[in-house]
């Protein structure tokens, strides 16, 4: 083979380059900066403090609420949709994904306006049910992100499999729980994945219908308007562990249901 | 009613999904100033929205910043995904783990963690727009990566390897072979970057010079008390993006169907 200055390993290099310079350098000081005071000397202060302030155990709690609630009634409405369009009557029309898919195109805060002056017409003030507006509308702006991902899994399902339960006397429900379920695992989760860390941060969502009510995600924005490098750092880390966490659970149910 | 069922669920989550922007869409073309109250019809809001300045120059900043973020990760994920792609294992392996990272972490996490890396620890001017533009790219390229990999994957490598053998240069020959088999997986890195940039918040707010604003930005300052006249613009501004979105998607579309039945007679 001829030989030349060109090797196509080298393509790699500077995207690496950037990976290392603008993905692991700024989370390596964000880590730097969560565990160290304005001095710059190491301490755990600000950590154990965010696990001992009642205030910020409060957003916590309130940020997982409002993300299960929020994933519970995505995967609830987007399970039958995604089933009736890859298994049942719509699994003809393949484009017809491309219809539940097509909102994510369009930017999140002109979306939420709009779902915001229905339930303005609807509720007469926002004010009144910040917890549930907040929900409906992450729900309204994440649904298509559990939709795909379930679409996927049901799409790659056997139809055998199905039509053989239903043969041996199984019940729709029986079906539906014993085989289809099972086998869809890995969209469920893949799903869940994709809505429950944006419902933990999405803090904007909130801040469109007037919840006043903090979660992680503003806790972050909070400290960013008030120069708080370290207390938003120690915020950042705490959330890459519940992310780090998350992502190697998933990892381990993902391995599992493919061996 | 069995039979209907599957009917009545998929129209009942459309409307879920579009009844809020068809109806802002409608209110949209008309004077009032909220939703349920009707007045007469009028095109003031699409004549606000081409018109003031600020919008204007909203407009164009979002659209521009997305065109200059898309461009480069398009470059950056593409060659990165060629060159990882014919690297030892353990390389590509790093550099996947590495991939991975922007696409799970959450936005706020990583605008704030670029924030305090280029803005606050080297001190970079805001002003200059490279905190916003290479906070930008660092979300987008993994999804870019992502897209071009599975077509590399595809690919059939006997070409390039008679390319070679015929006397092309590796460099002309990744260029007239392997570029052309994975150009599908480069245009929906593309439309995803774009899309991804255009609809950014969190980055935007941490990395942005404080004049600059995306639709994003400003469409939350907005919802914290703008003029009434600028409120129902937007309204515009969501029929006009919805109307562009569909287009894309049918053009998009419609040009896979093609090239799937091109695909089948050869």
């Amino acid at each position: 083979m001829k030989r030349s200055w060109f090797d196509r390993k080298q393509l790699a290099f500077p995207y690496f380059i950037y990976l290392i310079l603008f993905v692991v350098m700024p989370l390596l000081v964000v880590l730097y900066y969560g565990f160290t005071d304005e001095e710059g000397n190491i301490s755990f202060t600000n950590f154990v403090l965010f696990f001992t302030n009642g205030r910020t155990m409060g957003t916590l709690v309130y940020s997982l609420v409002i993300a299960v609630f929020v994933t519970v009634i995505c995967l609830i409405l987007a399970y039958p949709v995604a089933y009736i369009l890859a298994k049942g009557r719509y699994a003809r029309r393949h484009s017809f994904l491309m219809v539940f898919v097509l909102p994510m195109w369009i930017n999140f805060t002109l979306r939420i306006t709009a779902l915001k002056e229905i339930l303005t017409l609807i509720e007469g003030n926002l004010a009144y049910y910040p917890f549930v507006n907040t929900v409906i509308c992450m729900v309204y702006d994440f649904l298509p992100f559990m939709i795909m991902p379930l679409f996927n899994a049901l799409t790659k399902l056997d139809k055998s499999m199905i039509e053989a339960g239903h043969d041996l006397g199984a019940t729709f429900p029986q079906v539906m729980l014993k085989i289809v379920l099972p086998l869809s695992i890995p969209g469920i989760v893949s799903g869940i994945t994709m809505v429950f860390l944006p419902a933990m941060t999405n803090y904007v969502v909130l801040d469109m219908v007037y919840n006043s009510t903090y979660i992680m995600g503003s806790l972050i924005g909070s400290y960013f308007n008030a120069y708080d490098w370290n207390n938003g750092s120690i915020i950042s880390a705490i959330l890459l562990m519940f992310i780090g966490l998350f992502t190697i659970i998933t990892d381990k149910i993902m391995t599992k249901e493919e061996a | 009613m069995k039979k209907y069922g599957q009917h009545i669920v998929i129209w009942l989550v459309l409307a879920f999904l579009y009844l809020p922007i068809l109806i802002l869409t409608f209110y949209s073309f008309t004077e009032s100033t909220m939703i349920g109250a009707v007045r007469g019809f009028s095109l003031q809001n699409y004549v606000t929205l081409f018109t003031e300045p600020e919008l204007l120059e909203m407009m164009f900043g979002t659209v521009s910043l997305a065109v200059v973020v898309a461009c480069i990760s398009v470059v950056l994920g593409t060659i990165g995904a060629i060159g990882s792609f014919y690297s030892r294992k353990g390389f590509r392996g790093t550099i996947e783990v590495l991939n991975q990272i922007p696409v799970v972490n959450a936005d706020v996490v990583t605008g704030f963690s670029i924030c305090i890396f280029m803005i606050v620890l080297l001190h970079l001017d805001k002003d200059t727009y490279i905190p916003l533009v290479v906070a930008q790219t660092a979300l987008c390229t993994p999804f870019v990566y992502l897209s071009v990999m599975p077509r590399l994957k595809m690919m059939d490598n006997s070409l390039y390897e008679a390319a070679l053998d015929l006397g092309c240069d590796p460099a002309l020959a990744l260029r007239k072979v392997v570029l052309p088999q994975i150009k599908p997986g480069i245009v929906s890195g593309f439309l995803t970057a774009i899309t991804l940039s255009l609809d950014d918040y969190f980055i935007a707010t941490y990395t942005k010079p404080a004049t600059f604003d995306t639709i994003s930005t400003y469409v939350v300052n907005a919802t914290r008390g703008a003029h009434t006249s600028i409120k129902t613009a937007l309204w515009a501004l969501s029929a006009v993006m919805f109307v562009i979105v569909v287009g894309v998607v049918m053009v998009s579309n419609l040009r896979a169907n093609e090239e799937e039945d091109g695909g089948d007679e050869v």
